[in-house]
């Protein structure tokens, strides 16, 4: 990753000093280069907020996962990066301009959910039209290579496979080789493999100097791919940083065993935020794991299958969002 | 983190005219392969006219006369009308309906196609197909129903067809701003069904109900189809000009409309 980001860097000082074309911002004593920014962005839908004066910034080489529920606003957040919305108030700027125009979409590919895509034209036709959009595409061939779809090239959009149609989404992102990718929820409806195989392809592209904003709803993909993870709960940043720093924040651990207190016995025991049963033994998650060790401990001398494990990016979104929608209705 | 910004001189990527002009092109080409594959669509927007026409206009009535112009001449511009309106609202409207409501239009405004791009190729698509139903009511006509014009009056009564049917291509975005993907085929069936029986494109206008007589004035199908008689000879004689005044002014309004259901669009609901 720091490879890629070093390489960005490198090609991107020679095109500054050549020529001034393209607009960026450059953020002076970091090497961060900031391709996309919101700033102090807030977004309605007539009265309902879905964004509130948010500041979110992807940087070049990077891979950002905007991590969040159902409508916590990720796809608006991603829209108005797009220019397909305007906000009600603060700044979007994707390469230092507004992205509202779409010449300057030549250097950003998108992945969008979509219900229905044209059925009639044929995979390489599609392709063929989207990258024509750009100035330096790929080749047909490179594409439908990177997306997995190579012997699909003649066949009509709608006798294609649900996997496979989700690829061609994933071919028209990529065909123009833009600098800025955008994937919204780019891997539901794949089997693992295909998931893998996206997730190989979206590394090959960083690797190549691309930048990646991606939004899950999966946290095990966030972990898997992002260099920095932005948890969005209700239109705001609730957290953001490496995974590892998500997972630090709640110093939560999961405490798995075999007892034969009851549920609601456990729940007495204070420092104990989530009871769940996991087949024949129960699953504990906690703040203070030593604290209620001793307690279960004390109160069941026979407990067995003991394991304590820290928490997974699951129990970190989850507990930062209940803490988030806590104070929200404080 | 608020280390200091500074922003470069900003010059805009431009295109070139030749690449702008290439996506204009491979946008039409590929909307008008799309609906020449899709068999819902050549079917119902060919076969009615040219069913009709060969029952009621050679079949039916063959060597009869409408107010002095043979049955067979008379409903190629009735009937021609009929079709470039098919052919018009459905691949605008309903392509636009759905693109729009399940998220493919979305998919393309978040490409760098210029968004002209996008209508300018829906307008093609309806001219070329309108055109293909006009001279397949020609190719009947001649062979089968006597009809002998001057080259000249074929040519001017295709482009005065052809350029009837931009109203309702104008028509089709407006409708298509204002319907989703379902309701979109049964709507615009609603409304040009009817409106072309009113403007006489079935029962022929002389032989309408003073009342209906007096609705066509306001509708579209009847201007055309008075335009597209005037050629041929038929039709109420009126001048010329007050049709293109009307067709105009409806082209303008519709595309009004269309406007605003574009902004309208901006402020849906998304997650």
């Amino acid at each position: 990753m720091a490879a890629g980001l070093a390489n960005s860097n490198q090609k991107d000082k020679s095109a500054m000093i050549t020529s001034l074309e393209k607009p960026e911002i450059m953020t002076v004593g970091s090497s961060d280069r900031v391709v996309a920014s919101l700033e102090g962005v807030s977004k309605n839908y007539g009265n309902i907020p879905a964004l509130r004066s948010v500041d979110f910034r992807v940087r070049a080489g990077e891979i950002v996962a905007l991590l969040g529920p159902n409508g916590a606003g990720k796809t608006t957040a991603v829209k108005l990066l797009l220019g397909l919305l305007q906000p009600n108030s603060g700044k979007v700027r994707v390469f230092g301009a507004d992205p509202t125009n779409p010449e300057d979409r030549m250097r950003t590919g998108a992945m969008l959910q979509v219900g229905r895509v044209p059925e009639t034209l044929r995979v390489r036709e599609h392709i063929d039209l989207f990258s024509s959009y750009y100035q330096t595409p790929l080749s047909p061939e490179k594409v439908m290579a990177a997306a997995g779809l190579e012997k699909l090239g003649d066949r009509k959009f709608g006798d294609l496979s649900g996997g496979q149609r989700q690829r061609v989404l994933f071919a028209l992102a990529i065909c123009g080789d833009p600098d800025l990718l955008f994937l919204d929820e780019p891997t539901v409806g794949l089997d693992v493999e295909a998931r893998r195989l996206l997730w190989d392809e979206i590394r090959r592209l960083v690797r190549r100097g691309k930048t990646v904003l991606l939004t899950t709803h999966y946290l095990q993909e966030a972990d898997a791919l992002a260099d920095r993870v932005a948890v969005i709960n209700k239109g705001e940043i609730i957290a953001e940083g490496p995974p590892a720093a998500i997972k630090a924040q709640t110093s939560g651990k999961r405490i798995r065993c075999i007892t034969s207190l009851s549920h609601s016995a456990l729940r007495e025991i204070p420092g104990i935020n989530e009871v769940k049963e996991d087949r024949e033994a129960v699953e504990l998650h906690t703040g203070q794991a030593e604290a209620v060790l001793r307690e279960l401990l004390a109160r069941d001398p026979d407990l067995a299958g003991l394991e304590v494990s820290s928490a997974g990016l699951e129990d970190a979104f989850l507990a930062l969002t209940q803490e988030h929608n806590e104070q929200l209705s404080n | 983190m608020s280390a200091a910004t500074v922003t470069l001189a900003t010059t805009q990527v431009q295109r070139t005219p030749r690449h702008t002009a290439v996506i204009y092109l491979k946008e039409a080409k590929y909307e008008f392969l799309k609906y020449l594959r899709l068999r819902v669509y050549t079917l119902s927007v060919l076969s009615f006219p040219i069913m009709f026409y060969v029952l009621f206009g050679l079949v039916l009535n063959a060597n009869q006369s409408i107010a002095g112009t043979r049955v067979s001449v008379y409903l190629i511009p009735s009937y021609g009308t009929f079709g470039i309106i098919a052919a018009s609202l459905f691949a605008t409207a309903a392509g636009l309906a759905s693109d729009r409501g399940l998220g493919w239009l979305e998919v393309k405004r978040a490409s760098p196609m210029p968004p002209f791009a996008y209508f300018a190729a829906k307008c093609f698509t309806s001219v070329v197909f309108s055109t293909i139903v006009v001279l397949s009511l020609f190719v009947l006509g001649i062979a089968f129903g006597g009809v002998r014009m001057p080259v000249a009056t074929f040519a001017k009564l295709l482009v005065t067809l052809v350029a009837g049917s931009i109203p309702f291509s104008a028509m089709g975005l407006a409708l298509g701003y204002f319907t989703g993907p379902n309701s979109a085929p049964p709507t615009i069936n609603l409304i040009y069904l009817p409106m072309s029986f009113c403007s006489g494109l079935w029962v022929p206008f002389m032989f309408l109900p003073k009342i209906v007589q007096k609705i066509a004035l306001v509708l579209p199908p009847y201007h055309v189809s008075q335009l597209a008689l005037g050629v041929v000879g038929g039709g109420q004689h009126e001048p010329a000009i007050t049709h293109w005044e009307v067709l105009a002014a409806f082209t303008m309004i519709c595309l009004g409309v269309a406007r605003i259901g574009f902004q309208r669009d901006q402020e849906k609901m998304y997650g």
